[in-house]
Formats: structure tokens, sequence, C-alpha cells
């Protein structure tokens, strides 16, 4: 699947922009777009079409190689910029850990992890990492959530036998991080203040509300799409892992 | 008003230092040698942030390389066109919601400019702006979460992970829209 988008997105990307830039540049739009914006040539119109680009063949070209190299440098400078929140929160997780805090609160919520987490067993490292996960993703802490979910990934490949193929455990945690949910939105709060709200707060019992319908959902979407067999861990992996482990 | 803000702003900036002050006191308590203790998680900070290179310069290209074409433009000019045409010309008004519902799932910091733009442009308190907060704060970067998460051990295979989280996401979209009808049409 992600092959796929991969690619899709992708050959879009390239063919989209060339060919909506072509046409801008061989209709003469780019031409007309910037010569004629301050023309009289009916309000609405203009209105309508000013929001459109006009880029023509070499603006186009140049945009999309800068996005290109614009990522590569970007997702290097995310990564070493993780690399002392990492630190930190690692630490100071392994000193919670240490002192017997993740237990207790994973012993709390054992219920409930137990039924989103089946193959996970009690008390396994997992549970204390995806719960730091989530409770920092619900006090809305990004910096905090990042450190404890990729610690979370690396206990539950502990438990993966299959090491290039994801487990359903991992699906689940995926999919309860994606649907992100909150109780206090401090991000888009402040951006609305950010841009002069009157009333900032008013959206938060809405968000509330809908990332427990998402929250729900991905439980749901996740437990039902495990069981169709186009989801099943491929049969190939594991006639070779069994034969192999007869030759052992 | 402002100080509901002042207070929220407050303990938005506080809650990490009660969270470390939480870990540290319980650890004293327990008698746990909290340097030592640090220092041995923190060594695996490097190596996790290191691995995901790779993961994040492949699906961070793409992107980019998408958004920049300009495809989401027109994208919304032909649902625009499309919703007119299937009578539901009356709800026209949410496609200028299109462009971040798309762009969320991809990229945050895209997201985060499209919001503000919306904020720009019809005023936070709008009911173009509550719905757009609304449809910021139940969705995540999907893509980029999963190909961090899943790109720090190399797992490539992901299954069904995609999918559900698409689901949820579509799902997340909609509710945002209608509730955004519901409490600020």
């Amino acid at each position: 699947m992600l092959n796929k988008v991969w690619f899709w997105l992708l050959l879009i990307g390239i063919v989209y922009g060339f060919g909506k830039a072509s046409v801008n540049t061989f209709s003469g739009l780019s031409a007309k777009g910037s010569e004629e914006s301050a023309a009289v040539e009916g309000a609405e119109k203009e209105a309508s079409t000013s929001d459109r680009d006009h880029r023509n063949l070499q603006e186009m070209g140049r945009d999309i190689n800068e996005a290109a190299f614009d990522a590569a440098e970007v997702s290097v400078e995310i990564c070493i910029g993780l690399i002392g929140i990492m630190a930190l929160w690692l630490g100071l997780l392994n000193i919670a850990r240490d002192a017997g805090l993740v237990d207790a609160l994973a012993r709390m919520l054992m219920p409930l992890m137990r039924w989103l987490f089946p193959d996970v067993p009690d008390g396994h490292p997992a549970q204390g990492a995806m719960l730091m996960n989530i409770s920092a993703n619900i006090l809305g802490l990004e910096n905090a959530a990042t450190p404890f979910g990729l610690k979370a990934m690396q206990e539950l490949q502990t438990l993966n036998n299959e090491k290039d193929t994801a487990t359903n455990s991992m699906a689940m945690f995926l999919a309860i991080n994606t649907s992100n949910v909150t109780i206090v939105p401090f991000g888009i709060i402040g951006y609305r203040v950010l841009s002069g709200s009157e009333n900032p707060t008013a959206p938060v019992f809405g968000i509330i509300l809908t990332t427990m319908v998402t929250t729900i959902v991905a439980v749901f979407a996740v437990r039902l799409l495990s069981k169709l067999p186009r989801y099943a861990i491929s049969k190939s992996d594991k006639l070779q892992k069994s034969t192999s482990g007869e030759g052992e | 008003m402002d100080s509901l803000q002042l207070i929220l702003d407050t303990l938005s900036q506080w809650t990490i230092h009660f969270v470390i002050l939480l870990i540290i006191l319980w650890a004293y308590y327990k008698k746990v040698p909290m340097y030592e203790s640090f220092v041995t998680g923190a060594k695996e900070g490097f190596s996790v942030a290191i691995t995901i290179i790779p993961y994040l310069v492949a699906i961070l290209f793409v992107i980019k390389m998408f958004v920049a074409s300009g495809a989401f433009e027109d994208i919304k000019l032909v649902m625009g066109w499309g919703m007119d045409q299937i009578g539901l010309g009356g709800y026209r008004e949410s496609l200028d919601l299109l462009p971040l519902a798309l762009t969320r799932p991809l990229t945050g910091s895209g997201a985060r400019g499209v919001l503000l733009e919306v904020f720009d442009e019809h005023g936070p308190d709008s009911f173009l702006g509550n719905t757009a907060s609304l449809m910021m704060g139940s969705t995540e970067t999907t893509f980029y979460i999963i190909t961090v998460y899943f790109g720090s051990i190399q797992v490539k295979k992901i299954r069904h992970t995609l999918p559900a989280c698409l689901i949820a996401d579509v799902v997340g979209i909609f509710t945002a829209i209608f509730l955004g009808y519901l409490l600020f049409g």
C-alpha cells in the first residue's frame, strides 16, 4: 500500500505539475495572470481566478525541484533535532521505569491494554511505553509523545516474529496514535489566539467529541481489517520461516 | 476569556515540569540512582533518531513534490463543480476546507499553514474557522507518523495500518464538518 501511494504521489506530482505548467505556458495564462491582474476585466471573474496559480514551465520546474531538495534537508534537520529530545525523554522514561512508576500506570490500565493489545503480555515494557505515549498525546505534549512512541515500537518489535512485517499490536498502536486522542488541544487554541479569535476555546468540545469518534473508528477499523485475507501476514514468509526452522 | 486563555497557557507551559517532578520524586522515594538511570535510557535516543532519516527523506520527498505541483487547488475546483451538479451546492462553503483535509494527513507544518490561512481569510470565529479547528484538532499527520514509527524499527510491510488510519482520518474529517454545521453553522 505504501509502495503504491509513494509511486502515485510522485507520478501525479511530476506529471501534473508539468502538464499544468505546460498549459499555463502555451495558452499564455502565465503571462495573462501577472499582466492583467491589474487591468479592468470584470472584478468578479478576477477574484475567482486570483487564487489559481499561473506558474509557467520554468517556475513550476524550479518549485518542484526546490521541494524535493528541501524535503531531503528538512528530514535530516528533523532527525538531528530529534536526537536530543529523544535522549531527554528516554532518560526520564528510564528513571520512571526504574522507579516502578510505569508499571503502576500499566497496572491501572491493564484491562484496557489487554483488550487493545492482546499480543502484548502483561508487564511487558511495550505496555509502559505505549501508555506514556498515549498519555503524552492526550495532554498534547507532542515533543514527549514521539520518543515514547518510538520506544514502544521497539518494544513491540521484540515480540514480532516477522521482523519486516507489522504486527496487529503495532497497527493498533499506530491507529490510536494517529487518531489523535486529545483533551486539551493547546496547539489549536494557540493558533486561534494568534489569529485574534474572540473565543479561542470554542472548538474544544467539538474536538474532544470528534477525536473520540475517530479513535473508536480507528480501533474497530484495525480489528476488522486485520481479519481480511489480503492483510494477513504473508504466507510465503511463514512457509520459508517454518522450512528454515525445520532445517535448523 | 483572557483569564481562561492565561490559565490554559500556564497549564500547557507547566504540564511537562509537573510530569518530571512526579517522576523524580517517585524515583527519590524508591531510591533509584537517577543520574545513571537517565544516561542509560538517553543513550538509545541517538540510534533511534538516526535510523529514521532514510524513511523520512522518502516520504517527505514525495509529499513535498506533490504539494508543489499545485494539484490540490485544482481538485478543489473540480469538486466544487461536481457538488453543484449533484445539487449539494449549498454545502459548497465546506469545500474551502478541502486543502486542509488533504494536507493534514501528509504534513503537519503544511496543514498549520493552511489552517492559519483559513483563519486569516475567514476569521477564526467564522463557521469555516471553527470547523477547520475541529478538523485540525481531530486528525493527525498520519503518513509522517507511520513513516517515522515503522521506520525506526525497519518494518516495511505495514499491512492494514495505512488503510485503517486513513479510514479514521476520513471519518474524522466528515465528523468535523458535520459537527461544524451543527455547532457553528
